[in-house]
């Protein structure tokens, strides 16, 4: 016994409870990064603000303060929330619909004040707790319960690229996407949450980490082809990197 | 604290937040209540305060919601097409029992209006422009004292009963300059024990799926605390009713140009005297119930089409005639059509 050592374990911040999200979703995955990533830096009295879509439940998952923001306000309820306490960790965990279709402006505008926060945006192409609608990184040509015959670009334009839209601003110091489709993805995705939240302990400034996600259920994929059609379809159009990282 | 100070109607209201111990404001340009904001950029800062000029009413408001979680308090203000806009954030302050305070400087509608004084807005803040079930206090000042006193107060009505205390002002209470004597705070104390950020891994949200019944349950955990506030909060004033024949029934800028009436028709020998409600929710009904007793009519007077009137013939359940004289659209009652209307009764 002696020579054995734990080498992974549950993340202390994760609650002892089972999620409600669908077979080979992200969002689990998105949040243990996170709960991971506090521990590590040893942050035990983190803010989360959650958003309107299927992570609207994430506080009960996170062994964190909650706050539970209305529909794309999340960065303007972090805002408020940060500007008085200066001195805690907030997150502001977003989805697709909820942080470039009606929050945009919140977001643009957080992102431009340089808000000492921390806003993960989980990017699944897709409105998923509403029943698979586009959203405004739903792929040309991607079927949904709004666009049936596929996304037409002639109709409804292209979809938004958040990290290269925030990297126009001065303030944020720092933008990366990453994926969470395999080991590898996830690990590097991990690497860039922790730094971002890293860069809010700190106190540097806005930290923005976009992860590309699954929606199997509404895509319409098994957990394998959605893991596959997200690396074959996604990551092409929404190129995975660093955008910006102020001590580099 | 006590000398008088000649103040604008919308920096008297600001710096009562600022003594209310109000640090965090959040606003977006909109006339004519931009002395309001304009002078929290200034002051806040002075005081160790945060000011933020947000890209939209809505951010406004949801920046307050955040703030407002964290128990420190907060607020926003804005003019009538901006309030519209602030009725989600509302909404979610409502069912989340966040307490904070909002001044709408009202101004004619509907849409994007003028920006004169108007009372366009009394459905609005009464009834509750946003969704669901809830409600607000809603506080109607008529000169630039009461609007520092209670917008000082409301900050305490929210701590009270965790509750969203609107500030229903007008565009010419906003902008007319009177001598004020700024407010004492009051020092009482509130147990927050519900906010973010001190340690208990709290949670703010006003999202209820499970159990079936969990929605229901917070309902009737509102509507207790609105029972509270219908008995405890209750404000209004009475003036030369004692003898009147005739009540006049109005609140705000609306009631001023009503007192000017009711002297001039006294000197014409018609007894009138005036019912003027300060909370509009909730609406005093027993009391102008029990103030319209043994009188001949009541003349409501707004500027609006007519709005609070409706409150007034449920407070007198069809006791005594209710009539209506208004004007909406920014104009204001002339005293000599108040006037005209009440000889008209005799």
């Amino acid at each position: 016994m002696s020579n054995e050592e734990i080498v992974y374990k549950k993340s202390p911040s994760m609650m002892e409870r089972e999620t409600h999200y669908c077979p080979g979703c992200t969002h689990g995955v998105v949040h243990k990064l996170i709960a991971e990533s506090l521990d590590e830096l040893g942050v035990e009295d983190a803010i989360v603000v959650a958003p309107v879509g299927c992570a609207v439940l994430i506080y009960d998952y996170m062994k964190l303060d909650g706050v539970e923001a209305a529909h794309g306000r999340a960065p303007a309820v972090a805002t408020g929330i940060k500007r008085v306490l200066s001195d805690k960790i907030v997150i502001s965990y977003q989805g697709d619909g909820d942080l470039l279709a009606i929050g945009l402006g919140e977001t643009i505008h957080a992102a431009n004040r340089g808000e000492n926060i921390t806003v993960i945006f989980v990017n699944n192409a897709i409105y998923g707790m509403t029943g698979g609608q586009m959203a405004p990184t739903t792929m040309p040509g991607q079927k949904t319960t709004t666009s049936q015959s596929g996304r037409m670009a002639d109709d409804v334009g292209l979809p938004i690229r958040a990290c290269e839209l925030i990297n126009t601003l001065e303030k944020p110091v720092y933008i990366e996407r990453v994926s969470c489709h395999n080991g590898a993805n996830i690990l590097k995705a991990k690497k860039a949450i922790k730094k971002a939240l890293l860069n809010q302990k700190e106190g540097k400034g806005y930290s923005f980490v976009e992860v590309l996600a699954t929606c199997p259920t509404n895509w319409g994929l098994t957990p394998k082809k959605a893991y596959d059609w997200l690396e074959d379809t996604m990551i092409p159009y929404y190129p995975l990197g660093n955008f910006r990282d102020q001590e580099v | 604290m006590s000398d008088k100070i000649l103040m604008k109607g919308n920096e008297a209201a600001a710096e009562a937040a600022i003594i209310a111990g109000c640090r965090y404001y959040f606003g977006y340009p909109i006339t004519p209540q931009n002395e309001i904001p304009e002078y929290m950029s200034k002051r806040l800062p002075e005081v160790g305060g945060t000011f933020i000029q947000a890209e939209s009413e809505t951010a406004a408001i949801n920046m307050v919601f955040g703030a407002s979680s964290t128990g420190a308090r907060s607020m926003t203000s804005s003019s009538s097409p901006g309030i519209s806009l602030k009725q989600e954030g509302i909404s979610y302050l409502a069912a989340a029992q966040l307490p904070c305070v909002v001044i709408n400087v009202s101004r004619g509608g509907p849409g994007l209006g003028n920006i004169a004084g108007s009372q366009g807005d009394y459905f609005q803040s009464t009834r509750g422009g946003g969704h669901g079930d809830y409600r607000t206090i809603v506080l109607a000042p008529y000169n630039c004292q009461e609007l520092a006193d209670l917008t000082l107060e409301a900050f305490d009505l929210a701590d009270e009963y965790r509750m969203v205390v609107l500030i229903l002002a007008d565009g010419f209470l906003g902008q007319m300059s009177e001598p004020v004597v700024l407010p004492e705070p009051s020092g009482k104390k509130f147990n927050k024990d519900w906010a973010v950020g001190i340690g208990r891994k709290n949670k703010v949200a006003s999202l209820i799926l499970s159990p079936e019944d969990g929605l229901t349950k917070h309902n009737y955990v509102l509507k207790e605390v609105y029972d509270k506030v219908e008995t405890e909060v209750r404000k209004y004033e009475e003036y030369m009713l004692d003898d009147a024949d005739y009540l006049l029934c109005a609140y705000g800028s609306s009631a001023r140009i009503c007192k000017q009436a009711i002297t001039e028709l006294r000197n014409k020998g018609i007894k009138v005297g005036y019912f003027r409600p300060i909370t509009l929710w909730p609406f005093p009904y027993d009391e102008l119930l029990n103030a319209s007793k043994g009188k001949k009519k009541i003349l409501t007077v707004e500027m609006s089409l007519g709005q609070m009137v409706e409150d007034v013939k449920l407070a007198v359940n069809g006791s005594i005639p209710v009539d209506f004289y208004g004007i909406p659209g920014g104009m204001i009652p002339t005293p000599e059509a108040i006037i005209e209307r009440v000889e008209s009764y005799e």
